[in-house]
């Protein structure tokens, strides 16, 4: 189907209908938590904060509840409806999102416990200045990753698949800086690793954007992208 | 032509370049699936019509040899009066009249040198609710060979054992080969006929609904028969019950109000059709 609106609500039986939406409804609300997880872990990194780390940190139950609830739902209805086509690839990418989602929710978690261990001995503030716009990238590119999902958007979603290139390259460029703080402090390792930790973090949820912008594009237009290369042609295309 | 169902993106992208030319690779379904094995069957600008109205529209689509192809489509689309063109079974109604060819081999089996009779041991047919005759088990089998003048008990014997075995129903009978098939229940009488159909040996199967009258126990056995049936026939079959095609069947075709709206693999038209009328079939939406 090219036709980028999946008429998720023109089903005959109307609880069907709801029953789908009441899933779309909740992966945008996770998302929405995921979201607020990572800009909240960020925010108390950038501040020093330890106690907004910790309540970060704290509220990663959230994020797996809702995983547990929408697998079981997703679940429920294959058994109940057996679902084709688009709905099928609704639940399919529902199913792969909130994997996606939840990872995103731990790396947060991580974040904000380095954000607690580093407010205690902030690391070299050329570093920090550096975290700063990788992590704003990464923040962008989950937030994009989510409209897409929200509006079932592909060019949207090929973008943030390129975008995690730029994530990458952030991410070896934070790693030489780190090197050389160490190399050149050897007292500041201790804190640069944890910067580092950060860092890989970082990368790690821009990997995950990448993944659940993938699925939107299998969700809409049924075709599979993982695993292919970006460079070149799909550049090109958007 | 483009068979975007084989290729990765990445492959249609190298193609095509332009964005525009993308979202046409993508969505352009292909009418027929790509050819692979031997085609049984050729239906060729196919138009049927009952008095004045027609029922089927140009119908054009090429069967494979030894695979089940599911014709399905809401009541009225025209699957069962396709169904029955393959054996002449619309012959039987006065006002019914064909144009263009189905070709079985290289014969057009409405050209005017064709012997019906000769044709339907050819293209067996099981119908709805199952209908043996009013005689024993092993008579329903034999029924066909009889009437084709084998008479030679070890010839029969034989067959009737074959076709049973089969139809995945020997087991159940052997001991009771002389009761009348009227006591069998309605699983067992079911695959009866498909002994029946399969004893004169015929190249095309064609099932109307089979599973419709079953039990889901009956209809597992049913399916998994015409499993095995495809290793040594060409099955057609049309079913109300779409995942029963998206079970059994290799390729699927959608028909609506008289028109062969989509045709391609199973496993296509249930993940990703490509035309919004099968799409909004197939995930019961009204379109």
């Amino acid at each position: 189907m090219s036709d980028t609106d999946l008429h998720l609500g023109n089903h005959i039986s109307r609880r069907f209908n709801a029953e789908l939406d009441d899933v779309r409804q909740r992966v945008l609300a996770m998302g929405g938590l995921v979201e607020q997880q990572v800009r909240e872990a960020l925010q108390a990194l950038v501040d020093g904060d330890g106690e907004l780390g910790d309540k970060v940190a704290s509220r990663d139950y959230k994020v797996n509840e809702f995983e547990v609830a929408i697998d079981e739902e997703c679940s429920r209805i294959i058994a109940l409806r057996q679902p084709a086509a688009s709905d099928l690839r609704l639940l399919v990418a529902v199913i792969k999102t909130i994997t996606d989602l939840e990872r995103i929710g731990d790396e947060a978690e991580k974040i904000a416990r380095m954000a607690s261990k580093l407010a205690l001995g902030a690391p070299p503030s050329a570093a920090m200045s550096q975290i700063q716009p990788m992590g704003a990238m990464v923040r962008t590119m989950v937030t994009r990753a989510l409209n897409t999902l929200a509006r079932m958007d592909t060019d949207g979603a090929m973008k943030v698949v390129e975008e995690d290139e730029k994530v990458d390259a952030a991410y070896e460029a934070m790693q030489r800086t780190c090197i050389t703080h160490m190399m050149e402090d050897p007292r500041s390792i201790q804190r640069v690793l944890n910067l580092m930790w950060v860092a890989r973090s970082l990368e790690r949820i821009g990997d995950h954007a990448s993944n659940i912008s993938e699925y939107v594009i299998y969700l809409v237009l049924g075709k599979d992208i993982r695993h292919t290369s970006i460079t070149g042609p799909i550049s090109k295309v958007s | 032509m483009d068979a975007p169902g084989n290729g990765t993106l990445r492959d249609t992208m190298m193609r095509d370049k332009s964005k525009e030319a993308l979202a046409e690779s993508l969505s352009a379904p292909r009418q027929q699936p790509a050819a692979r094995g031997e085609v049984a069957v050729e239906v060729d600008g196919l138009n049927l019509f009952y008095g004045d109205k027609q029922a089927l529209n140009s119908v054009t689509l090429d069967i494979e040899r030894n695979k089940v192809t599911a014709f399905i489509g809401p009541s009225g689309c025209g699957k069962s009066t396709l169904l029955r063109c393959f054996n002449r079974m619309n012959d039987l109604i006065d006002t019914v009249r064909t144009e263009g060819e189905i070709r079985l081999g290289s014969k057009n089996i409405f050209d005017k040198d064709v012997d019906v009779a000769r044709l339907r041991r050819q293209v067996g047919m099981v119908f709805q609710k199952p209908n043996p005759f009013p005689k024993s088990i092993y008579e329903n089998v034999a029924y066909g060979l009889r009437l084709a003048g084998e008479n030679k008990k070890s010839v029969l014997d034989d067959t009737v054992e074959w076709a049973l075995k089969g139809a995945a129903l020997w087991g159940e009978v052997k001991d009771r080969l002389q009761e009348s098939a009227l006591g069998m229940s309605g699983g067992q009488q079911q695959r009866l006929v498909i002994a029946r159909a399969i004893a004169v040996q015929p190249k095309v199967l064609l099932l109307d609904e089979p599973c419709s009258a079953l039990d889901p126990i009956s209809t597992l056995k049913v399916e998994e028969l015409i499993d095995q049936l495809k290793a040594d026939y060409t099955v057609l079959i049309v079913t109300h019950n779409m995942q029963q095609a998206a079970r059994v069947s290799d390729y699927t075709a959608f028909m609506y109000l008289g028109d062969l709206i989509e045709y391609n693999e199973t496993d296509t038209i249930f993940t990703n059709p490509g035309k919004k009328q099968t799409e909004d079939y197939i995930t019961g939406r009204y379109g």
